[in-house]
């Protein structure tokens, strides 16, 4: 299996690279040994994914960025909150991930901003934009204001106040949903030309055949 | 082989000068330049179909049918023929009687057209493009070849007893391609029919033009027309040269710097390494030219496209004096070297095209 968390974070060090490193941790702990994990960071993407706007493909680097968010089992997106909702690099970023590429891929959502006034945008922002991927998201969406990080631990914060209660919730839901679900590359693709690395294609009389009556 | 351009027709201030030719220029500047073409031993002149400013070929069968008297070997084309929302029985007409004023010098390539609004100008859905060049394109296909035609479909009026005139020279249709970038439904059409296969490449990574021409080349196979290697396919290109390959970067870097598809993005250097772009030294664009065939194969028709972006025509009357003189008899050359037996030179040509006289 494989874990992808991509992260927009801008500054360095940066705390949405750091919520997206403790929840890709907890999570990787609740998974099979030898699961594959990989944190995407967007801020060295960004020409390209600039590029990629103007031109319509990716570079080298982007690509491979893309390749591994369609291939995970399961994806934690991080943002930051900027002007009342996601950054536009995170916005950008899933823009250019292909419409089908998320299809029943288990996604956790989490965001970071100063104040925890912005939490909502997890649930007015983020959801969307997954469910319109068809992506399926975990109920706990982890939310870390700047006074998060000075709150006390586990067992101090209270069912929601803590965030590394949060955290485990959140990583448990995510671990769940990817063990439940069949690995990658199991199920062949449907008719056509499905393997052999090229394209699907819907069989011309079917493509004639929908057309009549 | 056959080499040759084809021309977005786009109306394109010259970024250097600030210079923007009128549609009466540009227009005359196209026609200046398939006859260029033919002048310096290129085969095929392409043009695009557009229906929205700031491009001014709307009209392909008028412009071609006018290159058509002034030339005599050229193949005149296009790039792309929009089969979504051109109705297919004017496309059938059209095109025949073109064929028969230019005695078989015709082929044309079927597009989908990229610009949302020109479907409900034309009182299509642009949701609706695969589905239309499907269908549209199935009636064309039928149009050419059966004297009597009912028909009846999803997204045209009836017809009851038609036949489409004039009917095709010599009852062979014109040859056709069908041109697309990312739609496999598109490369399957292609091997369906047993038609040409064309991918525009120019702004597109190698491994991508690869995946959808070997597509196409399965399928053809598939359906029973030949090998996959003996499939039709046809590639873009895009190039600017100079002897000296620094006098060409030189040259052209603000036309690319400013190009209405990819300026103000990626670099010169990162677009030229990432597509099939070519600024260099006329041995330069023979060598990655040649290069394309390692990722597609043996193929038998190259575009290339040099009016765009701002280029004055001077310069394009230039490039393709380098083009026809210096790098198309060794590519010639070299396709043929390189060409196994079985594989087709070229589309098959109209057979009035082979005929020592015409009428």
């Amino acid at each position: 299996m494989r874990l992808v968390a991509v992260s927009a974070g801008l500054s360095s060090p940066s705390s949405t690279r750091l919520l997206a490193d403790r929840l890709t941790a907890s999570a990787a702990g609740k998974l099979p040994d030898g699961t594959g994990v990989e944190v995407v960071e967007l801020r060295g993407l960004a020409l390209d994914i600039a590029k990629h706007l103007v031109t319509g493909f990716p570079p080298p680097a982007l690509g491979d960025a893309l390749d591994a968010v369609a291939d995970a089992d399961g994806l934690i997106a991080v943002t930051p909150v900027f002007n009342a909702s996601y950054s536009g690099l995170f916005k950008s970023f899933f823009d250019l991930v292909d419409p089908d590429a998320l299809t029943g891929t288990p996604v956790l959502l989490a965001a970071t901003g100063g104040t925890a006034r912005h939490s909502l945008v997890l649930e007015h922002a983020l959801r969307p934009l997954f469910a319109h991927l068809r992506a399926p998201t975990v109920p706990t969406a982890v939310y870390a204001a700047s006074e998060d990080w000075g709150s006390p631990g586990r067992d101090g914060g209270g069912a929601t106040g803590d965030l590394a209660a949060r955290i485990d919730r959140a990583a448990g839901e995510l671990a769940a949903l990817m063990a439940a679900r069949p690995a990658r590359g199991t199920a062949a693709p449907g008719g056509g030309t499905g393997g052999n690395g090229l394209p699907d294609v819907v069989p011309f009389e079917q493509q004639l055949a929908r057309l009549g009556g | 082989m056959q080499f040759g351009i084809f021309t977005v027709g786009d109306v394109t201030p010259d970024p250097t000068d600030g210079r923007t030719p009128g549609e009466h220029e540009r227009i005359k500047a196209m026609v200046t330049l398939a006859l260029k073409a033919e002048e310096v031993g290129l085969d095929v002149f392409a043009t695009g179909e557009h229906h929205n400013p700031p491009f001014v070929p709307s009209s392909p069968t008028t412009m071609l049918g006018y290159v058509a008297a002034r030339t005599e070997r050229l193949v005149l084309s296009t790039s792309t023929t929009l089969i979504t929302t051109n109705d297919p029985v004017k496309i059938a007409e059209d095109y025949a009687m073109l064929q028969h004023l230019a005695d078989g010098r015709v082929d044309l390539m079927m597009g989908r057209g990229n610009t949302g609004p020109v479907y409900p100008w034309f009182g299509q859905d642009i949701r609706q493009g695969i589905p239309l060049a499907v269908e549209n394109y199935a009636l064309l296909h039928k149009l050419w070849r059966t004297e009597v035609v009912d028909w009846e479909g999803r997204f045209r009026t009836p017809l009851q007893g038609f036949t489409s005139t004039p009917r095709p020279l010599d009852g062979v249709p014109p040859f056709v391609w069908h041109g697309s970038i990312r739609s496999p439904e598109i490369a399957e059409q292609a091997a369906y029919y047993g038609d040409g296969f064309f991918h525009n490449n120019i702004f597109w990574p190698k491994e991508h033009t690869k995946k959808m021409v070997d597509l196409y080349r399965q399928r053809y196979a598939h359906y029973g027309h030949g090998t996959p290697e003996q499939a039709i396919v046809g590639l873009g290109g895009q190039v600017f040269m100079r002897h000296n390959s620094q006098d060409a970067v030189r040259e052209f870097r603000p036309y690319f710097d400013n190009a209405p598809v990819y300026g103000h993005g990626p670099s010169l250097e990162e677009f030229t390494e990432q597509t099939p772009l070519t600024v260099g030294s006329p041995q330069q664009v023979i060598e990655r030219t040649l290069s394309f065939r390692d990722s597609v194969g043996d193929y038998q028709r190259q575009l290339f496209l040099m009016d765009h972006a701002g280029l004055p025509l001077k310069t394009v009357l230039e490039q393709l004096d380098i083009l026809g003189e210096e790098v198309v008899p060794v590519l010639r050359k070299e396709f043929a070297r390189l060409r196994p037996a079985g594989v087709p030179e070229t589309a098959p040509p109209h057979p009035a095209t082979t005929r020592k006289e015409t009428p």
